[in-house]
């Protein structure tokens, strides 16, 4: 498949990305590791006349601890977030899912930053940034502002970012000793899951003291599951002690219907798949 | 000059048997070599299609003049510009004299039947530029209502083509009782509804693609003498034949070549419009063109497969001994009557009763033409459908029964002893040994410790069920008996041929009519010469796919090429010997009564005299002394038309998992006793048995192509058409018993085809095995988790796919002339 024809630069600099995306307006779009991008181009779904490569800019990559929270620069790979000693101590939720990612070609382009900004409801890292509070750094001409995870999703393929805008850092706060697990539903190796469901959990000697549960294609962004976290604290880490706060899962969650399944069987799975996770991170 | 090697004869190593790495690997996997992509021309242009994002609508008018304005376009050109020079596509197989068959031009002008359809090509001198100019071509449809669901098309609701009056293409009968190869299944069928079991059910055969690994692909020369074809067929004989035949060019004049071909599974025993357009515009222009499909373009304009709706009704007695068989099936054609088209369904008319001794049987295949993407063989071509339906209705006999499925089957199956056996449908089966296949499958399974695990878990109430499924098939291949081609109305013979041409190097040149594409040919192949001619396996070449170089041939498919091409191989071998013998006797001073040829030589008995094929090849090439009156040459050709069909089967065995919470299934194991006769070599038989598989199995868990109710093809991507990865299966056991075929000298059977024929009703039944105790006696294709989880709710056997894909990519600014797929409702699969 061929895309239209495009022009290509590769700024080393935020600032003259910026510029360039400022000069060029809606005819530019910015390509990180292009693992959407390339197949939407491919596909003559968009044909920007500018393609502004963030690949050479240093800054963006990497990951580094920043106190009471770990940084993660847009441009790093999924396989070295995936392998990263800090991400796996402080977020290990985001380690689990990294894991299950597409394969392991497309983990090596494909961005942590670039992933979250093209917003896929289906993408695996949102309901982790999600169920750990993320922090979404956002960089444009008129200067830098930090956007919490809860008003980062927008819609399907829609964030805060701006179009005049890049994102450059994810600061996820320290989650230091909490279980992780992250449940992933599909039919095949290396696909997008149906449904799956990100859980982290805080244990006090048997008890789940606090729950973050993100849910994964339950609609058009990644979704918390708010009443299972609430009637979790307090239950004991088993199976049991799970099962009803999990039934909890679907609620309030607008799921889609596609070739994969229907609405009501991903409500179904979503319960089931939170109470695996949460038990999992809660033994973990 | 050398010599071919001699081998010391005391210790001969046969070929036949060997482990050979195949020698064509390095090539193939690195690319580096003629894939017809890789092909360049001087002079070359490059093409684009414009396709009809419709499924059914009349061309009102097609404005090409943007697209012509824009940059390196050569040409721009419709159906309108070509007339009768364009040809058609044909179908080579009508199945009944009175078959309805829509004219298929390979670019309409007036109006398309399916949603990619082809209605303009660009001409340009890159492929870009080709592309890019594409997007320009301004079409004005105006929609028509589109017959899609296979059962409502079949009542003519809706009129695929208005013009024919109906949709009905052909009905196809076989009745044992008018045949006189067994009694009435009516009779059969009421008796059993007296005192007996009657097994009713409706089974469908979802729409599959056929994922071959390189797109097709053509480039026409028209530069020479002969216009050359190169393409990505499976095909290259039938290709010239039928260019031939509708495009009023000689067939002296035309030359066809399949390069190397990356696989084709009968996605590529097809001549595509793609291929008489190509052909139209460099005849035209008189340049060479290239075309090479993208794979989504593959997905909605190369055939599809399967399709069918199968209605069965299986009698019997109390104690489950079968008394008769009727089948009544729907067969979703497309758009239109495909090479082989109507003939698929046919293809598996004479397996259905399979290895059972069935008194009674009926047959029936209604075809139907519909507005979707046309259908044609997919690898097994009709057998898998008929092998489905039979080994789902033997365990559902034997629930009824209550006995253990491979217990009512052995009770029913021909007994070793009773080879040659002619079946209900009238085929001879020549050999096999069902008992022995089954007792080393249950074997490798560790059939007795699983039913008792499954047992464990029915009684404890695991969340997590165990099935096991059986799969206890045959099928008919080697394709085929020319007169039994001819008695069913096919337009071609079903023969192959062969040709041994020895150097005077002592290199052996061999060329075949068969045309791989993928499958070994020149390992295996090499073997039989290496040990036919005793010549050393590295000596050996082997030529095909080029009707200049194997100017006759029938090609690949129907697992025919070892049993039918490699006969013409051993015929043309020995021929080459039976011309040597003279010669050599002449140069040895000896009687040719008193030569024997063993290991490549020819000696005389009681001496230690003799002479290597090699040597007497260079003797021959010299000619200086040879007998008077005999020809400088040992070259000799062979064409063999089989007498029969050859008849593999095997024992299949599944074991499978059900989460019965999430209805997730996972295969726990996968064990295959295949009797596939004598074996060229294992290891190419090994890669054979598990690609099979792997798209067999796919057939049950993964494939389906979805249309949504606009007719737009849904699963248009490798996101929506699940197709399966190493990563998602398991490591598969098999081995084989041998019951040599009688039928050819080799003593081979097929083996291309056997593993998807096999494994799609062994999965199924698996995980209907696990789930019958929860009230589940059938899962619709693809068992999805969501389907199987409905089922055990008690939702029926699943139903309609929905309509909808999941849209990872989302579309921004500008649109291209790209379709969005639709997001409503369902193809009518179960509704
Ligand atoms: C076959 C396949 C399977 C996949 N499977 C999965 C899967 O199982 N799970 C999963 O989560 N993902 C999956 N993906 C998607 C993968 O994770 C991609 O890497 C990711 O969605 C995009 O990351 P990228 O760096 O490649 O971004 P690109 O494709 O380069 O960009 C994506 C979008 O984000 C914008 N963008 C990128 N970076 C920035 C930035 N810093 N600031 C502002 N905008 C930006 C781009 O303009 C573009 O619109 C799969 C992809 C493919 C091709």
């Amino acid at each position: 498949m061929i895309p239209a024809q495009f022009d290509y630069m590769a700024p080393t600099s935020v600032e003259d990305a910026l510029a360039a995306l400022a000069e060029h307006g809606d005819d530019a779009k910015i390509i990180a590791g292009g693992q959407s991008l390339l197949p939407v181009l491919r596909m003559r779904l968009n044909a920007p006349e500018m393609i502004i490569d963030l690949g050479r800019i240093e800054s963006l990559r990497g990951i580094r601890d920043d106190g009471d929270a770990i940084v993660i620069g847009a441009m790093t790979p999924h396989a070295v977030v995936g392998s990263d000693p800090l991400v796996a101590e402080h977020a290990a939720l985001i380690s689990k899912a990294v894991e299950h990612l597409a394969d392991a070609q497309i983990r090596h382009r494909g961005t942590f930053g670039g992933a979250l900004a093209h917003a896929d409801p289906a993408g695996d890292l949102g309901a982790p940034a999600l169920a750990l509070g993320a922090e979404f750094v956002i960089q444009g001409s008129g200067g830098t502002r930090t956007v919490a995870a809860d008003d980062f999703f927008v819609d399907l393929f829609e964030t805060a970012i701006g179009d005049d805008e890049i994102l450059t850092e994810v600061r996820v706060p320290k989650h230091t000793g909490w279980g992780a697990h992250y449940e992933k539903f599909v039919r095949v190796a290396h696909q997008w899951p149906i449904v799956a469901v990100a859980a982290t959990v805080r244990a006090d000697g048997g008890t789940i003291a606090e729950a973050r549960v993100g849910l994964t294609n339950m609609g058009s962004t990644p979704l918390r599951a708010r009443a299972t976290e609430a009637a979790l604290a307090g239950q004991p880490a088993t199976e049991d002690g799970v099962r009803a706060a999990a039934e909890q899962a679907a609620e309030g969650t607008n799921p889609p219907s596609d070739l994969n399944g229907e609405a009501d069987y991903r409500r179904h799975l979503a319960r089931v798949l939170t109470r695996r996770a949460v038990v999992a991170a809660a033994g973990g | 000059m050398t010599a071919t090697q001699e081998r010391p004869s005391d210790e001969v190593e046969r070929e036949i048997g060997r482990d050979r790495r195949r020698k064509e690997d390095q090539r193939l996997i690195t690319g580096r070599t003629r894939w017809t992509d890789n092909i360049t021309l001087p002079g070359m242009l490059h093409l684009a299609m414009v396709r009809s994002p419709f499924a059914h609508a009349t061309i009102t008018s097609i404005d090409t003049s943007a697209a012509k304005q824009a940059t390196n376009v050569v040409a721009v050109l419709t159906g309108a510009d070509f007339g009768e020079e364009l040809g058609v596509c044909i179908n080579a197989w009508p199945i009944t004299p009175d078959q309805v068959t829509p004219n298929h031009s390979p670019m309409p002008s007036d109006r398309v039947a399916f949603a990619g359809e082809i209605v303009a090509v660009v001409v340009a001198r890159s492929a870009a530029e080709a592309r890019d100019a594409a997007e320009l071509v301004d079409v004005e449809y105006d929609e028509l209502p589109a017959a899609l669901d296979l059962k409502d098309a079949a009542a003519d609701t809706v009129l695929a083509h208005p013009d024919l009056g109906t949709n009905k293409s052909a009905l196809w009968v076989f009745d044992s009782g008018e045949a006189g190869t067994g009694g009435a299944v009516e009779d059969a069928i009421s008796k059993a509804r007296g005192d007996g079991i009657v097994i009713e059910r409706e089974y469908r055969q979802q729409r599959l693609i056929p994922a071959f690994m390189e797109p097709r692909s053509v480039v026409v020369d028209p530069t020479g003498e002969q216009y050359v074809m190169y393409s990505a067929t499976q095909i290259p004989h039938i290709l010239r034949f039928a260019l031939a035949a509708t495009t009023g060019v000689p067939e002296s004049k035309i030359r066809v070549i399949a390069p190397d071909v990356g696989g084709g599974f009968g996605g590529k025993l097809q001549v595509t419009p793609e291929e008489w357009i190509a052909w139209a515009v460099g005849r035209r222009l008189g340049k060479p063109v290239k075309y090479t499909e993208t794979r989504s373009e593959s997905l909605v304009s190369g055939h599809h497969g399967r399709d069918q709706w199968q209605k069965l009704t299986l009698a019997a007695e109390k104690d489950g001994t079968v008394t008769g068989l009727k089948v009544e099936l729907l067969a979703d054609l497309g758009a239109y009557v495909a090479i082989v088209g109507g003939g698929v369904p046919v293809l598996g008319a004479f397996m259905f009763n399979s290895i059972y001794k069935f008194p009674a049987y009926h047959f029936a295949v209604q075809t139907v033409l519909t507005n979707k993407t046309w259908t044609d063989a997919y690898r097994g071509a009709g057998r898998p459908e008929a092998t489905y339906a039979i080994e789902r209705l033997m365990d559902e006999l034997a629930a009824e029964v209550g006995v253990d499925p491979l217990e009512v089957r052995e009770k029913n199956w021909i007994k070793h002893e009773e080879f040659p056996f002619t079946t209900v449908a009238g085929l001879e089966y020549d050999s096999g040994n069902y008992e022995a296949a089954t007792a080393r499958a249950k074997e490798m399974l560790g059939y007795d410790e699983l039913r008792a695990e499954q047992a464990a878990r029915r009684a404890s109430g695991d969340r997590v069920q165990l099935g096991i499924g059986t799969s206890t098939f045959t099928e008919m291949c080697g394709l085929a008996p020319s007169r039994v081609l001819g008695s069913l109305d096919y337009g071609a013979g079903g023969w192959e041929h062969a040709s041994v041409r020895m150097l005077a190097t002592g290199k052996v040149e061999v060329v075949t009519g068969a045309s791989a594409h993928g499958q070994g040919h020149e390992t295996a192949f090499s073997q039989i010469v290496a040990d036919r001619l005793g010549v050393a396996f590295e000596d050996v070449e082997i030529l095909h796919g080029d009707t200049q170089v194997a100017p006759k041939g029938l090609d690949t498919y129907g697992s025919r090429s070892l049993v039918v091409g490699g006969e013409a191989l051993v015929k043309a071998a020995d021929k080459v010997i039976e011309k040597a013998k003279p010669i050599a006797a002449h140069l040895l001073e000896a009687s040719a009564d008193d030569l024997e040829f063993a290991g490549g030589r020819f000696s005389v008995r009681g001496t230690d005299q003799g002479m290597a094929i090699g040597e007497v090849a260079l003797a021959t090439f010299a000619a200086h002394n040879l007998p008077d009156g005999v020809e400088p040459s040992l070259d000799s050709e062979a064409t063999y038309d089989p007498v029969n069909f050859n008849f593999p089967h095997g024992t299949h065995l599944c074991a499978m998992e059900v989460d019965t919470e999430t209805g997730e299934l996972t295969m726990r194991k996968y064990v295959c006793c295949d009797d596939i006769g004598n074996i060229i070599n294992p290891l190419i038989v090994s890669g054979q048995v598990h690609g099979g598989l792997v798209q067999g199995i796919a057939q049950a868990l993964w494939e389906e192509a979805v249309y949504d109710d606009a007719g737009t093809l849904v699963s248009g991507s490798f996101v929506d058409y699940l197709l399966p990865t190493a990563a998602d299966t398991i490591s598969f056991e098999i081995d084989h018993t041998t019951s040599p075929s009688l039928t050819n000298t080799l003593g081979t059977k097929g083996v291309g085809e056997a593993g998807t024929i096999a494994s799609t009703p062994a999965v199924v039944n698996a995980v209907v095995d696990a789930l019958r105790p929860m009230g589940v006696t059938d899962i619709q294709m693809p068992c999805t988790p969501e389907r199987v989880w409905k089922a055990i709710q008690g939702a029926g056997s699943g139903g309609a796919t929905e309509g909808a894909a999941m849209p990872h990519f989302e579309s921004g600014g500008e649109m291209g002339n790209q379709e969005q797929p639709g997001t409503s409702s369902t193809e009518g699969a179960g509704a």
